[in-house]
């Protein structure tokens, strides 16, 4: 058995996992249209390659990704382009943005498919491959995996499978665990080949002893040196610093990533996705969400990227008192403006919310310094005092006490006897933070920029200057000049232009230095 | 006590020397305060100058609209003064834009390309030109001399990629 760790505080909200674990992974059929947004991932959105009217297959890239962090886009099924335009989409927002509408044919037509053997390339390549198939993190965040696989100088020791899955309601990891535990295994030792890491710990906390088994019995079957640890469940031990601190005693250092330790962490969901797309060539086209709340059955569905959300939450039958959806847990997740809106790579749960189920919060009171909060938090902040700070818009103060190591997990805002909606102070005082930081460089930019309009204003004044006085002296030469030949003339003029040229160079140069 | 003082000397006339200020500092953190806008519209020809006649004494800190009042605050704040609202002889602010040419319409007649403080704005003579909308500091400068009128300023919108959590704030509902 190996020695556990704790991390600080953490909560034991009610799981309810139970209800969407009694059936199997279903199929869900293919519905009457996709609505794949090109920005589905953290990073920039993928660039259009496709026009509306135009026939695509399963599987073809429709987006490219665009820029370091970003990720490819697929068509989830064969059908034609209906449309390319801004659509809603699940965002806090409520804006909507850029998608592509497919109708499907019904066909289910493939690209051709590339199956590799991932050990005669290169980690680049393998890196590309994935980055081309679309795989990013499907545990919530949508991070290219790409990325998290380039590490550089840094040597990996652990590598670690997230199972842990610590927000209620959600299962879908769970069900995928207990149905493909052997594809799992097979995508982490791509992942560990990939970083070239020393050991696997698979971390699945203690209320999934189905998937424990499964993954344990797949682990022995193929025969690798990984070890699937049953951790103790609490919330929020998914996240991945609290889950290498239970699985190492290892502490990721504020403004550190968990690479700089020597570990590194893919969900469980992603491992999978990436084994489908190095050894079928597959590009990641559909995930396994989570149905359920107030729904007749509980369920997790097997969905294609597009599908709208409506459809799928008609298959597992809402319940007529249902008042709004939940994309992501209770905890975290992320309250949908429309059901109108698709399923995205991030999409791990849809919570079919009712005023009985998730009754409104009571008004929020004023803080009474009770600092419960400060006894749940997973990464050792003052809450109360960050939503001091946060309340008054002393983003600095915020700022210097870890503002940003907070990850919203939303322990704070649970126990708050003052029912104080603590989290949004939190991402409010982030996002401004964020803003500021960019009108700042935008007005560096525009500094920048008019001091160089000055700057060449001055030099054209001067050039100007000297060709007046150039020509000048070029007459005086031609009066006084006996002879009057024009070719020392020429010379002089050629002179005076190569100075001009050199001068232009030099205040160039000094411009670009500044 | 002669020696000491020589020795003193020979410090402070070296320190005099090698840490020699250059610059206005305290002018260049009030430009950074400044939007950079370089609008003109605090009656200065730039942003530069007017953190140079606010370190003199010479003007007030609330003459800057693009700023709003945040940027007010933030000056009182580093010049340890009191806070000050808009006055009456200065425009109020205004929503963020950037300006926008109607290419149907220019002339091609550079007048708008002079004036641009930030060199915004590309084109040629008789050719049409166009904004570089990411630079442009929407400073309204290019409106007034384009003489066929064709600039206007669009109102940049909320994206998703520009989207911001909005401060907490609750809707009442009257009670039953």
């Amino acid at each position: 058995m190996r020695a556990l760790y704790h991390f600080h505080g953490g909560i034991h909200p009610p799981s309810n996992k139970t209800q969407s674990t009694l059936l199997g992974i279903a199929p869900a059929p293919l519905p009457s249209r996709l609505i794949v947004p090109f920005h589905q991932h953290a990073g920039e959105a993928a660039k259009p390659l496709v026009h509306a009217g135009e026939k695509v297959l399963k599987g073809q890239l429709i987006g490219l990704p665009d820029g370091f962090i970003s990720s490819a886009v697929h068509a989830p099924t064969s059908g034609t382009i209906a449309a390319i335009d801004m659509q809603p989409v699940a965002h806090p927002s409520g804006l909507p943005n850029l998608c592509a509408t497919l109708i499907p044919d019904g066909k289910e037509e493939w690209i051709p498919l590339k199956v590799i053997d991932y050990h005669s390339l290169s980690p680049a390549e393998l890196q590309q491959l994935l980055r081309m198939a679309g795989v990013v993190g499907l545990g919530g965040a949508a991070f290219p995996t790409d990325i998290k696989l380039r590490i550089g100088k840094q040597k990996i020791n652990t590598l670690i499978l997230n199972a842990a899955e610590c927000e209620p309601y959600i299962t879908c990891d769970d069900m995928l665990m207990r149905e493909r535990a052997a594809e799992i295994v097979q995508g982490a030792e791509m992942l560990r080949f990939m970083v070239d890491a020393g050991e696997v710990l698979v971390g699945i906390e203690d209320n999934k002893p189905e998937a424990i088994t499964a993954m344990q019995q797949a682990v022995t079957d193929s025969g690798m040196p990984f070890e699937v640890v049953s951790i103790p469940t609490i919330y929020p031990g998914g996240g991945a610093k609290q889950l290498i601190r239970v699985l190492t005693g290892l502490e990721v250092p504020s403004g550190k990533l968990p690479t700089d330790i020597g570990v590194q962490c893919f969900n469980v969901a992603t491992t999978y996705s990436a084994y489908r797309a190095l050894a079928h060539g597959e590009p990641l086209l559909s995930r396994i969400v989570t149905v359920t709340g107030n729904v007749r059955q509980a369920r997790n569905y097997e969905v294609l990227i597009g599908t709208p959300i409506n459809e799928l939450v008609a298959l597992s039958e809402v319940l007529p008192d249902s008042n709004s959806y939940i994309m992501g847990g209770p905890m975290m997740g992320l309250p949908l403006p429309t059901v109108h809106v698709p399923v995205i790579k991030a999409t791990n749960c849809i919570i079919a919310a009712s005023e009985k189920l998730f009754p409104p919060p009571p008004p929020a009171l004023p803080c009474i310094r009770c600092t419960r909060c400060v006894e749940v938090c997973p990464a050792e902040l003052q809450p109360q005092d960050l939503y001091w700070f946060a309340k008054a818009r002393d983003f600095g103060k915020a700022q210097a006490f870890s503002l940003f190591d907070c990850i919203e997990c939303g322990a704070c805002s649970y126990v708050c006897p003052s029912h104080i909606p603590l989290v949004q102070y939190y991402r409010f005082a982030k996002s401004e933070i964020h803003a500021r930081e960019k009108e700042k460089q935008t007005a560096d930019s525009a500094r920048e920029r008019h001091e160089f309009h000055l700057h060449r204003i001055e030099r054209e004044k001067q050039e100007k200057a000297e060709k007046l006085a150039a020509k000048e002296r070029a007459a005086q030469a031609a009066k006084s000049g006996t002879t009057g030949s024009a070719a020392p003339n020429e010379a002089t003029d050629i002179e005076v232009r190569r100075a001009h040229i050199r001068e232009l160079a030099q205040s160039h140069v000094e411009h670009s230095k500044e | 006590m002669a020696a000491i003082a020589i020795v003193l000397g020979a410090v402070l006339g070296f320190a005099a020397i090698k840490f020699r200020t250059v610059g206005n500092p305290l002018a260049d953190k009030i430009d950074a305060i400044l939007p950079q806008t370089q609008c003109g519209q605090c009656s200065y020809p730039g942003c530069k100058p007017y953190a140079t006649a606010i370190a003199a004494g010479e003007a007030d800190i609330n003459r800057c609209p693009p700023g709003g009042e945040e940027g007010i605050r933030k000056l009182a704040d580093l010049l340890g003064v009191d806070f000050k609202p808009f006055g009456g002889d200065t425009n109020a602010p205004k929503p963020k834009s950037v300006a926008f040419i109607d290419e149907s319409t220019c002339i091609g007649c550079t007048l708008c390309i002079q004036a641009c403080p930030v060199d915004a704005i590309a084109g040629a003579a008789k050719q049409m030109h166009t904004i570089i909308a990411a630079e442009c500091t929407g400073c309204e400068l290019c409106v007034a001399p384009c003489p066929v009128d064709c600039i206007s300023m669009v109102v940049i919108e909320e994206k998703i990629t520009s989207w911001k959590w909005k401060y907490p704030a609750f809707a009442l509902t009257p009670a039953k």
